[in-house]
């Protein structure tokens, strides 16, 4: 066995830091880790945490970890911040927040770069954190990019979405918008010092009663996270919920939605590396050069490029 | 330029020590960022164990520390211990601020590759690590 799976099986942060970079990277090297290390995976609670930016995801991922810690459970975190669309550059400043954990080896905090996709997660998102499943946390939080109103993705890959509100962003009409609000499964005030903390969880809750009959109404939940607060109920509240998933079969639904999506997801990006490996630079920009002067639809040479790789098969 | 999604240079930015003056880390970040590198930026007051064990985790290429405090002979050689303590010994090394220039030969048996001082064209600094990490 390689030296570095025998490590991470050890426990090895070290191994484990290594091993997320070639797959975050996509090597082939990575491919073969995560083919080795995926059976692995499967065990950890993956819970997501979403919201506006500067609506206290990072503070919040770090009080919750403490609140995991003092319940001897261990934590990895994915912090995802974006990339810049120009230099393809970032800067991941989500540590900053999370500083009293920085020394506790019961807590592992690991910062991507959006690279350019959508939906305030990174490219590699899954892979990374199947990879982090893998080396047995109790817990995983991916804490997603600031996130508006439709960065739904992250309730494909995390069990748990939790969406991070604050008082004084917005009226109830906002609350009523489809998107984002529609996948959360525990909503939090966060900031709940702040005033109208009590009206934005008083309109969220008329909000919910809108809902049809049946359907699920995620609990809401006020938390002041710079200070610790609302930690407990959080965290109780997380549970309560993996608990439902498991009672009602959602969990396994979960699961195998999210499997389609990753493959279906995986050969749509195989397939569109084979239509460019089949497509020269030059051809592209003579077809692409014929949409801008409006002489084609994008549709039809879309059709174009992707029968050039069926003409190959 | 390369393409979003390909491998990136990952820098750890840190402020080790007391002094909370983090602009020029800031501005060094920043220019890293411009240059395409993924920086993770710890903020100020960092010990030793809190930079080592930020570089481990992030499994940086590169590790950049501002001082300004004049404590860098006391807290570099501490950063560097807790690295090696760690087996993280393959990170490229440097540091910047006020720094008199007969700590430059300690700094560099330490293993710094290179000191940027007040006044240093921040292009120099992305061209340094360009230069040195290989990916």
């Amino acid at each position: 066995m390689d030296d570095l799976v025998k490590r991470f099986l050890n426990g090895e942060r070290r191994a484990l830091a290594r091993i997320i970079s070639r797959v975050e990277n996509g090597t082939p090297e990575g491919r073969d880790y995560l083919r080795t290390l995926f059976p692995h995976s499967g065990r950890t609670h993956i819970i997501g945490v979403t919201g506006g930016a500067g609506s206290g995801k990072s503070t919040l991922t770090g009080a919750l970890a403490g609140e995991y810690r003092k319940r001897g459970k261990t934590v990895g975190i994915v912090a995802v911040d974006p990339s810049s669309p120009f230099t393809h550059g970032a800067i991941l400043g989500d540590r900053i927040r999370m500083q009293e954990h920085a020394l506790d080896p019961g807590v592992y905090v690991r910062s991507m770069a959006g690279r350019g996709a959508l939906g305030g997660l990174a490219p590699t998102i899954d892979d990374v954190v199947s990879i982090m499943d893998a080396f047995g946390f109790d817990y995983v939080v991916i804490e997603t990019v600031g996130a508006g109103q439709d960065e739904v993705e992250i309730a494909g890959t995390a069990l748990t979405t939790i969406l991070v509100n604050n008082p004084g962003t917005g009226d109830d009409i906002q609350a009523l918008k489809a998107g984002i609000i529609e996948i959360a499964d525990i909503l939090v005030v966060n900031k709940a010092d702040h005033p109208g903390a009590d009206v934005l969880v008083s309109q969220l809750q008329a909000l919910l009663s809108l809902a049809p009959k049946g359907s699920r109404r995620p609990p809401i939940l006020k938390t002041t996270a710079i200070k610790n607060e609302g930690m407990e109920a959080l965290a109780d509240a997380i549970d309560a919920h993996r608990v439902e998933l498991e009672t009602t079969g959602k969990l396994e639904e979960h699961r195998a939605e999210d499997a389609r999506h990753q493959v279906l997801s995986i050969t749509r990006s195989i397939l569109l590396e084979r239509i460019r490996a089949a497509t020269s630079e030059s051809d592209l920009a003579a077809l692409v050069q014929r949409v801008a002067a409006r002489e084609l639809d994008p549709h039809s040479a879309a059709d174009e490029l992707a029968a050039a790789v069926a003409a190959q098969s | 330029m390369t393409a979003p999604t390909a491998t990136k240079i990952r820098v750890l930015i840190a402020k080790p020590g007391l002094d909370g003056h983090d602009r020029g880390a800031k501005v060094v970040a920043r220019a890293l960022r411009d240059g395409g590198c993924e920086v993770i930026y710890t903020g100020i007051r960092q010990t030793p164990e809190m930079i080592a064990e930020a570089a481990l985790q992030e499994d940086v290429d590169v590790v950049g520390l501002s001082i300004l405090s004049g404590a860098h002979l006391e807290l570099f050689p501490r950063v560097v211990a807790e690295l090696k303590k760690r087996g993280v010994d393959d990170v490229l090394l440097f540091c910047g601020g006020i720094i008199p220039d007969e700590d430059t030969k300690p700094l560099e048996d330490l293993g710094f590759s290179a000191i940027f001082r007040p006044g240093t064209n921040t292009q120099d600094i992305v061209k340094f690590v360009y230069a040195h990490v290989t990916k």
